[in-house]
């Protein structure tokens, strides 16, 4: 039964409200899964369109700019009276004396101002149409703001860690629907049939589950001809991580069938001569879709941890796509991450979706059965 | 008991000769063999290599048979000599270069199985106890954070942090002068030294998700009416955790042991290679660039039938605590 005190909602509410509205309900108690909610929901809004949240280029090269590090953002400015708008200083680089260190100090003789929804450099929204609208624009394009610092060739981090997000999150999508797609017909197979399909199917899930994941896949991986065109490489990709991903929902799926074949209201179908495929669709897919959709979030970011270790490896996307394992990529040698600790923030970008991916997953599992409380 | 053991370790051939299959067939997936990039290689410093070279080279390699004449000369020579073929790369027997790398990466996984238990089994059991505290908040948001950093970035940051605030370099599992050195009382305590960093760097994210599941098992068990007679009897509260509500939760934690080895083995494939460890994984790497296939090829069975074996271990561990499973 619905235990009502605890969704805290007046009872007549309760009593009618869809099985949809009690997940909702029951999901909005948890905090820190509703903040990882609108985390998600933001992430997922920079990934579809990167280039209006970037603000350089993020091929552009500059051998002027090799490791800058990270500047400031002001908004109070007291120089010339009191002024208030989002701007920064560019930074001047002088060499220790003695040591020949670079330092790089701003020069608060020139104020560059921000402009939100200014114009920058174009870009593709999605493949549809061309623009140059970004949210942040600096005013002057001839000294850049690197808001993450600069990488090896002069490159603006934030603007690639931004870029990336659009390969790195979708790669988790779709990898899952792909799993997702395989896990459902041979979960559902297995536990809607049993007997010897099921008997089967149970150990290869069991062989697949048992497999050692990252250097199957970098085997896979390492079988894929270099020099093919990014799109196929990011198919193939998430083809090979799906292969090994499907087993985990496949006995999800197989366990939900397997308690609910015998549960009344599949009996009752059954008694009334409804053909099977309305009974696996129509009755028992949605009682347990919203497991599924707990299921399915929690292996998005187990994807994306995966995609960032084999493009970190080298085995995975290859540069010049940029995705944030190949931004990591970047990190590699302790040199270059000891010049410049900022090339880590892709690696921050990682931690923070993947934390709240699985935040997000954990509270939709809490909430998946709002009758069982 | 016996029954089920024998049972379980039939099982094990079918899926041994799957595992084997499975590598040969990865391994032979690139386009091209090892001859076609040793050729590349040569190419590449102005050598030229004529057909007859090429051709002689993959005779000697046995390359030109069918796929499964070459799998079949494979495995019968692993099972009757346990001779893994040749590296081409190295120029000698893969038998001689896999087996101190396998040795190392098995101490390091059972290292990091150990670690992971003794920090997730407490954790697990106090969290559940003291349930909404402030240490449960800690350890819950300890194990969300473990959860997200993937494993090399972890090792890379601490890396960086030995390097740049210590100015010491943990990357390795020996110090120099030990590397070449043979087995010794000092190697092993210079192997200690070392690997506590690897281990922590893999225990953590696995700690993060035991701690999960040992804090659920013991919820589900704390409310229940034995442990409030066990109670009412008067035991002290450290004795009754430990005798009864722990020990039935314990039986779905040995069961993660299934998934936990394949995890650590394959976590620690790429923690070794950033941490250039002297495990399996960078040769491994290096081997499925070149296409050694011999070599890539005896180091993906060997870890997958170490995963296998580990699976194996947890199964009979859970049937020797829970007698309901071996009755099945």
């Amino acid at each position: 039964m619905v235990d009502i005190s605890a969704v805290n909602i007046q009872p007549d509410r309760a009593a009618v409200a869809s099985q949809w509205q009690l997940i909702w309900w029951a999901f909005k108690r948890h905090r820190l899964a509703m903040i990882a909610l609108f985390v998600t929901i933001a992430m997922y809004i920079v990934a579809l369109v990167p280039g209006f949240f970037a603000i350089n280029d993020p091929v552009l090269q500059n051998a002027r700019t090799t490791f800058h590090p990270p500047q400031r953002v002001h908004l109070i400015d007291t120089t010339n009276g009191l002024s208030i708008g989002l701007h920064y200083y560019p930074l001047k680089l002088t060499r220790d004396p003695q040591t020949l260190a670079t330092i790089y100090t701003e020069d608060t003789s020139r104020k560059i101002p921000i402009r939100l929804f200014g114009r920058g450099y174009e870009y593709s929204v999605l493949g549809l149409f061309d623009t140059n609208i970004h949210l942040i624009a600096t005013t002057d394009p001839s000294r850049p703001l690197f808001l993450f610092g600069a990488d090896r060739l002069g490159r603006d981090v934030y603007s690639r860690v931004v870029q990336g997000a659009q390969i790195s999150l979708s790669i988790g999508l779709v990898g899952v629907f792909i799993s997702l797609l395989l896990g459902v017909v041979l979960g559902g197979i297995s536990g809607y049939y049993g007997g010897r399909i099921d008997f089967v199917l149970q150990r290869v899930i069991d062989f697949v589950l048992s497999l050692p994941t990252i250097p199957i896949w970098l085997a896979m991986a390492a079988a894929l001809p270099q020099g093919w065109p990014a799109t196929v490489q990011y198919m193939m990709i998430t083809i090979i991580l799906s292969l090994t991903g499907w087993a985990q929902l496949a006995r999800v799926v197989r366990g939900r069938f397997l308690s609910l074949r015998t549960e009344e209201f599949v009996a009752a179908a059954r008694l009334d001569g409804v053909s099977e495929g309305r009974i696996i669709f129509r009755h028992m897919l949605p009682s347990f879709s919203s497991h599924i959709i707990a299921s399915v979030t929690l292996a998005v970011p187990a994807m994306i941890l995966a995609e960032t270790s084999l493009s970190f490896l080298g085995l995975g996307l290859q540069p010049p796509t940029i995705s944030w394992g190949v931004l990591l990529r970047e990190a590699q040698n302790i040199r270059s991450i000891a010049t410049a600790p900022w090339l880590f923030m892709s690696g921050a970008a990682v931690v923070i979706a993947v934390m709240a991916l699985n935040l997000l997953g954990d509270g939709l599992r809490d909430a998946a059965d709002p009758y069982n409380k | 008991m016996l029954k089920f053991i024998a049972k379980r370790l039939l099982w094990m051939i079918p899926s041994l000769f799957a595992v084997s299959f499975l590598a040969f067939v990865l391994i032979q997936l690139p386009p091209g063999d090892y001859v076609t990039t040793y050729i590349a290689t040569l190419a590449a410093s102005n050598e030229i290599v004529d057909q007859n070279t090429a051709a002689s080279l993959r005779e000697r390699f046995g390359l030109g048979d069918p796929l499964m004449i070459q799998y079949f000369k494979w495995i019968w020579g692993i099972l009757s000599r346990g001779d893994f073929g040749i590296s081409f790369e190295w120029q000698q027997p893969v038998s001689g270069l896999i087996w101190e790398r396998m040795a190392l990466t098995l101490v390091l996984a059972v290292a990091s199985l150990i670690a992971t238990w003794a920090i997730a089994l407490p954790i697990g059991v106090y969290s559940a106890v003291r349930k909404y505290s402030i240490g449960d908040y800690m350890f819950t948001a300890f194990s969300f954070f473990g959860l997200s950093v993937p494993s090399f970035l972890l090792a890379l940051v601490l890396m960086y942090v030995a390097a740049v605030q210590f100015g010491q370099n943990v990357g390795g599992l020996f110090s120099p002068e030990y590397e070449t050195a043979s087995w010794s009382i000092a190697k092993m305590f210079d192997l200690m030294t070392h690997l506590w960093l690897p281990v922590i760097i893999l225990a953590v994210s696995s700690t993060a998700s035991l701690i999960r599941v040992m804090r659920a098992n013991m919820l589900d068990e704390l409310p229940k009416p034995y442990v409030t007679t066990a109670r009412a009897k008067g035991l002290s509260e450290f004795r009754l955790l430990i005798k009864y509500p722990m020990r039935i939760a314990l039986n779905p934690f040995i069961s993660t042991i299934a998934w936990l080895l394949p995890n650590l083995i394959s976590g620690s494939v790429v923690v070794a290679i950033v941490l250039n460890l002297p495990t399996a994984a960078p040769l491994l790497l290096q081997a499925l660039m070149a296409q050694d296939m011999y070599l890539a090829g005896a180091f993906v069975l060997l870890i997958c039938a170490l995963t296998l074996i580990g699976s194996l271990i947890s199964d009979i561990l859970l049937a020797l605590v829970d007698p309901r499973i071996r009755l099945e």
